[in-house]
């Protein structure tokens, strides 16, 4: 596949806001002319070239396009904002919103992500070495419709507020995360794999969460019902099953009350 | 201040019944003159409609409610808040703009000015202070007095002149302009967690009917003789069958007659009338009774109606009318946010999404459009979207579209998955009705202008008027035969000038302009006994001191003040 590599050569001062850096505008374009796409430093207008050295080549389509960043984005904001196709790879650190609004393609970022990742995500998949801070897969301040659809793997530890009003798609925490899972949700797939604090699942209406670990702090809206075995992400094992939350109104299905899961590994 | 000659447009100007004719506007010192010197700017409307600024009789657009929706949407704002520009301030949000954002996009659509539909009396403070931070546009605000205590219990009572000099006092004192009424009684039954659905229903405590309190309100307004009527948000707004409240409501006005030096022949301003003209008993069976209101609002001189046309997008629906916005909270689960105003009112705010792909939503487009088309007096039938309960202010042009034409009708109607069931709920199919310019000049500007009783100001373009002169790209003699040429002509006004001053150019935002606020001083004789009742809820109930209560005038800093003297 055709790809542009982008070399930061430069630290911002500020943070650097790259709406711009996705196959879906890198396709058809020639380094030159990706160098001089607008980006923000803070608030002001600069080009993509003045922090990046691009080179290499882009498809004529986003799907046909891969971008190669050859260095560390711990100040680069937005990689992939709103990408239908293509794939993106960072070798370095990334900062927030990371795949936010992505309808498809795929994000590897092989180190840590700041918060926001995959934030109101559609379709895609997004694959983070290292750590993720918070919010991963949530929604816009104050949107009602969260992650709808696609894949956020991260192989690492992720913070606090996670698939926050999701309604579909998963999410998978490869070890522990702190707090507040699927407040809200309605819908989607929550997989951690380590340990949680607690506020698993607040207010939720609809959706799944699987827990490996420990959660320290369970909910009181939360009752167990029965005890399942299950495959879950190529894992099998036994979890206690719990439904919930039961404090929030829940919508009915062929006269039956349908709950949100909670199973925790026995 | 310099000379204007806009020259050469196709002039519709109802208040003149000029339709069409090709002529001049002259401009100096702010009003329209007979004519102007060789050294005049000329600014070439040829080929294009010249009207006069628009006039909104009924918007949120500021206030606490309106800035509770700003805070708790933050998604409102989700790209649709464009990079700050050069010379002009950032603009953001779509259904709950900010105040710079709201004044411009009134003036991009050649709107000189808007009436805030509901203001809290305690938090008149705050109104005006969003007034006041809204460029270019000229703005009032209407107190709102159904579920007020001393309203009740003067109405009560049946003390037409003490519930006058109450009035009088309130509106001097919170800078505002006329009598707003919103769910009589329903609201102050909200605080018992009950509400007023019917016009005899009675409120908790005070025992008076809405039906009472709506006559007495009509009778103090008249009493008064304020420039605009007393303007109503009825009770049993939004559900199936209330148009029989609606009806049963709007005979109320039936054998009152306006008192007033202000040219107004109404005494009731129904608002958002889309909103009342529900048929059916649930939502399976819910339909258009436009037809039904709009025949017996066409047999009445003495009522004036808005629409309030949903325009189908996502908004933020607002209002005093507290027990409204908790019954739809629980219909579509999104955020709610309720306050209530000691004494005086309440609040509800909740995000909507009016879905095409909804049966409900589609006929209530249909219905909002139905009224406008059924309106046999386009003078007494006004365009709004009772912004942002229905859709955002800026789809006006939306709306004139539809009126204008019935390809454009179809071709929304096409995109509904439930259109046959929309059909079969409403009339709009089958009306060939297309409104003209000059009627939609009389919607948008004559009308509202004289019903809320400044006609002398503002909605013609007769020499001695403010000079607000609006020209819109469309060819009087050839009228696009695409209708969304129609939409783009009144979404961005070629040129706009408010008050003599050109505001917009090509669309774009051309200066900050002179922004006033229009209040009413009413005066009445001395009334020691409602004095002394004001004094003593202060002392009682309020939980703030009478001094602390009155709009200051540094908050209204270009006032324009409309005197009202009940012994003169």
């Amino acid at each position: 596949m055709p790809t542009i590599t982008l070399k930061p050569y430069k630290t911002p001062e500020l943070m650097l806001e790259c709406y711009n850096i996705t196959p879906d505008v890198f396709a058809g374009k020639k380094p030159e002319e990706i160098a001089e796409l607008e980006i923000r430093e803070g608030k002001t207008r600069v080009k993509l070239g003045d922090f990046f050295e691009a080179s290499g080549s882009s498809g004529m389509t986003a799907a046909e396009t891969d971008i190669h960043i050859a260095g560390d984005c711990t100040r680069v904001k937005y990689i992939g904002n709103k990408m239908t196709a293509g794939s993106i790879t960072v070798d370095g650190n990334a900062d927030m919103y990371v795949g936010g609004w992505m309808k498809g393609g795929k994000i590897h970022v092989k180190g840590n992500v700041h918060s926001f990742c995959g934030i109101a995500m559609e379709g895609g998949e997004i694959l983070v070495d290292g750590n993720a801070e918070n919010y991963v897969g949530c929604a816009y301040r104050g949107d009602w419709r969260g992650m709808r659809g696609g894949t956020i793997r991260i192989k690492g530890n992720a913070g606090n507020d996670i698939g926050t009003f999701m309604l579909g798609g998963t999410i998978i925490i490869e070890n522990n995360a702190f707090i507040h899972v699927s407040t809200h949700a309605e819908g989607g797939t929550v997989i951690i794999k380590g340990d949680v604090q607690g506020r698993v699942g607040g207010q939720m209406v609809k959706g799944d969460i699987y827990v490996f670990g420990n959660i320290q702090y369970m909910l009181p809206g939360f009752k167990q019902v029965d005890k399942v075995e299950k495959e879950v992400d190529g894992e099998k094992a036994t979890f206690l099953h719990y439904i919930g939350d039961l404090g929030e109104r829940h919508p009915k299905s062929k006269g039956k009350e349908i709950y949100a899961n909670l199973y925790v590994k026995a | 201040m310099a000379e204007l000659l806009v020259k050469g447009g196709f002039v519709i100007d109802p208040t003149r019944r000029i339709d069409g004719d090709v002529m001049d506007v002259a401009i100096k010192d702010g009003k329209i003159v007979e004519k102007v010197g060789p050294g005049a700017k000329v600014i070439d409307a040829k080929g294009k409609v010249v009207m006069a600024g628009g006039v909104d009789v009924h918007a949120h657009v500021a206030g606490p409610k309106v800035n509770v929706g700003r805070l708790f949407r933050p998604e409102d704002k989700l790209f649709k808040s464009p990079n700050a520009q050069k010379n002009y301030r950032m603009e953001m949000g779509f259904s709950i703009p900010s105040t710079f954002k709201t004044g411009y996009d009134y003036a991009r659509m050649g709107y000189s000015f808007v009436m805030e539909a509901a203001m809290p009396p305690l938090h008149s403070p705050h109104v005006h202070e969003e007034i006041h931070d809204t460029p270019i546009i000229d703005e009032a605000a209407l107190p709102v007095f159904a579920n007020n205590w001393f309203v009740l219990e003067y109405l009560k009572n049946g003390e037409i002149e003490n519930s006058a000099a109450y009035v009088a006092w309130l509106i001097t004192a919170t800078k505002g302009y006329g009598i707003k009424l919103v769910n009589p009684g329903g609201t102050a039954a909200w605080a018992w967690g009950l509400n007023c659905l019917t016009l005899q229903d009675p409120v908790p405590y005070f025992d008076i009917t809405p039906a009472e309190i709506i006559t007495g309100l009509i009778k103090t307004n008249e009493y008064l003789g304020l420039p605009h009527s007393m303007h109503i948000h009825q009770n049993n707004l939004g559900n199936p069958g209330n148009y029989e409240v609606t009806l049963e409501s709007l005979k109320l006005a039936e054998g009152y007659k306006a008192k007033n030096k202000f040219g107004r022949e109404q005494v009731m301003h129904s608002t958002h009338i889309q909103f009342h003209s529900y048929g059916g008993d649930g939502w399976a069976n819910f339909e258009s009774k436009a037809k039904e209101v709009m025949d017996y609002v066409n047999t009445q001189k003495n009522i004036t109606v808005d629409l309030g046309c949903v325009t189908l997008d996502e908004t933020t629906t607002m209002t005093a009318d507290g027990p409204f916005e908790h019954h739809l909270n629980g219909l579509n689960h999104l955020k709610w946010a309720n306050v209530d105003v000691e004494l005086e009112t309440a609040a509800g705010v909740v995000p909507y999404v009016y879905d095409k792909d909804i049966k409900v939503c589609g006929i209530q487009w249909a219905i909002g459009l139905e009224l406008g088309l059924y309106a046999k007096d386009p003078m007494r039938t006004f365009i709004t979207t009772d912004h942002p309960n229905a859709g955002p202010f800026t789809r006006y042009p939306r709306i004139i579209k539809w009126l204008m034409s019935k390809k454009a009708r179809e071709a929304t109607l096409d995109t509904f998955k439930h259109k046959d069931k929309v059909i079969d709920a409403t009339n709009i199919h089958g009306i060939d009705t297309e409104r003209t310019l000059y009627e939609i000049a009389q919607m948008t500007r004559a009308g509202p202008a004289k019903a809320l009783g400044f006609s002398r100001m503002f909605g013609g373009l007769a020499p001695g008027m403010d000079a607000d002169v609006a020209v819109f790209d469309l060819n009087y003699k050839s009228m696009p035969s695409d209708p969304e040429k129609i939409e783009q002509a009144f979404q961005r006004a070629s040129w706009f000038i408010k008050s003599g001053e050109i505001v917009v150019k090509n669309g774009d935002i051309a200066s900050h302009g002179n922004k006033r606020t229009i209040w009413v001083n009413a005066k009445v004789k001395e009334n020691p006994q409602v004095m002394r009742d004001i004094h003593e809820k202060f002392l009682k109930d309020y939980t703030v001191g009478i001094l602390n209560y009155p709009v200051h005038d540094y908050l209204a800093p270009h006032p324009l003040v409309i005197d009202v003297d009940v012994e003169a």
